[in-house]
């Protein structure tokens, strides 16, 4: 059973609000350390911490639409291998879904771990957030401000930082899971919540019963319901305007989604667009290292088998008339999305690390649903579920190796 | 048609039941079409997309990947697991632009001599319908 209880914010302070609450696993010895985003002193980038000393926890905020790694992996750096520490990770939806798939792929591990998963709803890219930053805006701010009117679009005319013409990744625009627990997504030990809710007053928090108990969190009627007047589900129910929004919200992602999948579907149609598609990729491994999924030690494209001789590039030219340097890209995203695409998350990482601006998130996610599909599995929504490259079933796929006809 | 056009396969067998199968059709003298090139894996589980996808891209007009029948796997389930990935690797490839067709999956036992060459025969038919792999003189891969 789980709780859900309101944080009252006060003086209008919701990140101090957030820190102390934060600050409370760590005081009252529920935990050892906290991994949260936390402002860099520059103001201009918000970054994976790990917080040991509850006196550090000023600047953490897991609000700040910007995520310049997935904090996924720092989950696995700090949990991979046997540590004995008792830790909290703060992490968005697409995070908490790829903790999800490395503890299944056995690059992670929930030993000792509360998982706290935090609305997003959305994410700037790394130089947008330090433009916006340097323009003056403080986008915490106003992700919050967006919460408490309901309106879900960062891109609403009437932001600052949308006047400005900043608009969240292209990953996040099509992003239909942005609420930890919600549907096809983990359910975190606690989820902080301020879609809904008006995180000016309050926030809503969900635990289960017993973290519920060691943070003193009660069960509330409601987000006060005199103020806000709105109905209220039972008690311990997150509220309906909650529900209505998170909906609305997944709505407009899924109609986006839909729109930029059926545009890449009409595009790549044949071998030339596809070409066409990767032509400026100059296999930098920059999407590989960004993703959380490609988690190989050694992944063969950083192998010796990788490194030909000098007369096979001849060769190669002599064979097809011509090649274009560097080689093997097609070759590279192929099998990179052979190895992961069941279990892409959708963080869009990958193409937030790209060079040449190459819209891999795009592809990955669009291909990673249909090959998905076939095994009916949604990555990051259950430990239960194993990941499709690592098992089988006897009965599935029959047709698949026998004669035709 | 292109009655010249004779498509290159690349095959990859497990050694316990395709390789010997195709080892029994050349003992069995049973005559069959000389389109394949035969990479011998212990396992058609052990076979990673990377090569079949790297067949395809330099050239190769045809994959034929050969295992053992369902339930017969020499190391239990790796042909299960085949199985997977081959559906993994077609819907991949047809999402991409490429004819999934040129990459078979075929259960041949180690008996099976004339269901081999049968398969090799009907192979090279079918892809002397869909013609050469486009990608054959690309060399921006």
């Amino acid at each position: 059973m789980s709780v859900t209880a309101y944080l009252e914010v006060a003086e209008g302070d919701t990140l101090g609000t957030l820190q102390r609450f934060l600050g409370q696993l760590l005081t009252a010895d529920i935990v050892d350390a906290l991994l949260v985003p936390q402002k860099l002193p520059t103001g201009d980038n918000v970054v994976p911490t790990l917080i040991r000393d509850p006196a550090k926890l000023a600047g953490v905020d897991p609000i700040a639409p910007v995520m310049p790694v997935i904090a996924a992996q720092a989950v696995s750096n700090v949990t991979a291998t046997e540590h004995g520490e008792r830790l909290a990770a703060v992490l968005r939806s697409c995070e908490l879904r790829a903790v999800i798939e490395l503890v299944k792929l056995q690059q992670a591990s929930l030993e000792d771990v509360i998982l706290i998963g935090v609305d997003c709803l959305g994410t700037y890219e790394v130089r947008d957030y330090a433009r916006l930053i340097e323009a003056g805006v403080d986008p915490t701010t106003e992700v919050l401000a967006v919460a408490a009117e309901g309106q879900l679009d960062l891109l609403a005319a009437d932001l600052e930082s949308a006047a400005k013409g900043y608009q969240i990744r292209a990953a996040c625009r099509m992003c239909e899971k942005p609420v930890p627990g919600g549907p096809d997504v983990y359910r975190p030990d606690i989820t902080i919540g301020f879609l809904g809710v008006d995180p000016s007053h309050q926030i809503l928090i969900e635990a289960s019963d017993t973290l519920a108990e060691k943070l003193g969190l009660e069960a509330a009627e409601g987000p006060s319901a005199s103020r806000r007047g709105e109905p209220v589900e039972p008690s311990g129910q997150a509220p309906v305007r909650r529900k209505e929004i998170i909906e609305r919200l997944i709505a407009e992602r899924t109609a986006e989604r839909d729109r930029v999948f059926a545009a890449f579907r009409e595009r790549v149609t044949g071998m030339d667009n596809l070409l066409a598609e990767f032509s400026t990729c100059i296999r930098c491994y920059n999407c590989m290292g960004a993703c959380p999924i490609c988690y190989c030690k050694e992944c063969i494209f950083r192998t010796p088998t990788f490194d030909h001789a000098s007369p096979q590039y001849f060769r190669w030219a002599e064979r097809k008339g011509s090649i274009r340097l560097p080689t093997d890209t097609l070759l590279f995203h192929l099998t990179r999305l052979n190895h992961m695409a069941t279990s892409c998350v959708g963080c869009g990482m990958c193409e937030s690390a790209c060079p040449s601006e190459l819209p891999v998130a795009l592809i990955f996610r669009a291909v990673g649903q249909e090959t998905q599909a076939i095994f009916d599995y949604h990555p990051g929504r259950s430990l239960e579920e194993e990941v499709p490259v690592s098992t089988f079933r006897e009965d599935e796929l029959t047709e698949l190796g026998e004669r035709e006809g | 048609m292109n009655d010249d056009f004779e498509p290159r396969i690349i095959g990859f067998f497990c050694n316990w039941c395709t390789y010997a199968g195709a080892d029994l059709a050349g003992t069995s003298r049973i005559q069959y079409p000389p389109n394949v090139r035969v990479i011998r894996l212990m396992c058609s589980g052990a076979l990673d997309p990377v090569y079949v996808i790297k067949a395809l891209l330099e050239g190769a007009d045809g994959v034929l990947i050969g295992g053992c029948h369902p339930g017969d796997c020499h190391y239990q389930s790796g042909n299960y697991k085949a199985r997977r990935r081959v559906a993994i690797l077609q819907s991949i490839l047809k999402q991409m632009g490429f004819e999934p067709e040129r990459v078979w999956l075929r259960w041949i036992s180690a008996s099976e001599g004339r269901y081999f060459a049968d398969t090799v025969t009907e192979m090279v038919a079918k892809l002397k319908e869909l013609g050469p792999n486009p990608l054959k003189g690309v060399g921006a891969i």
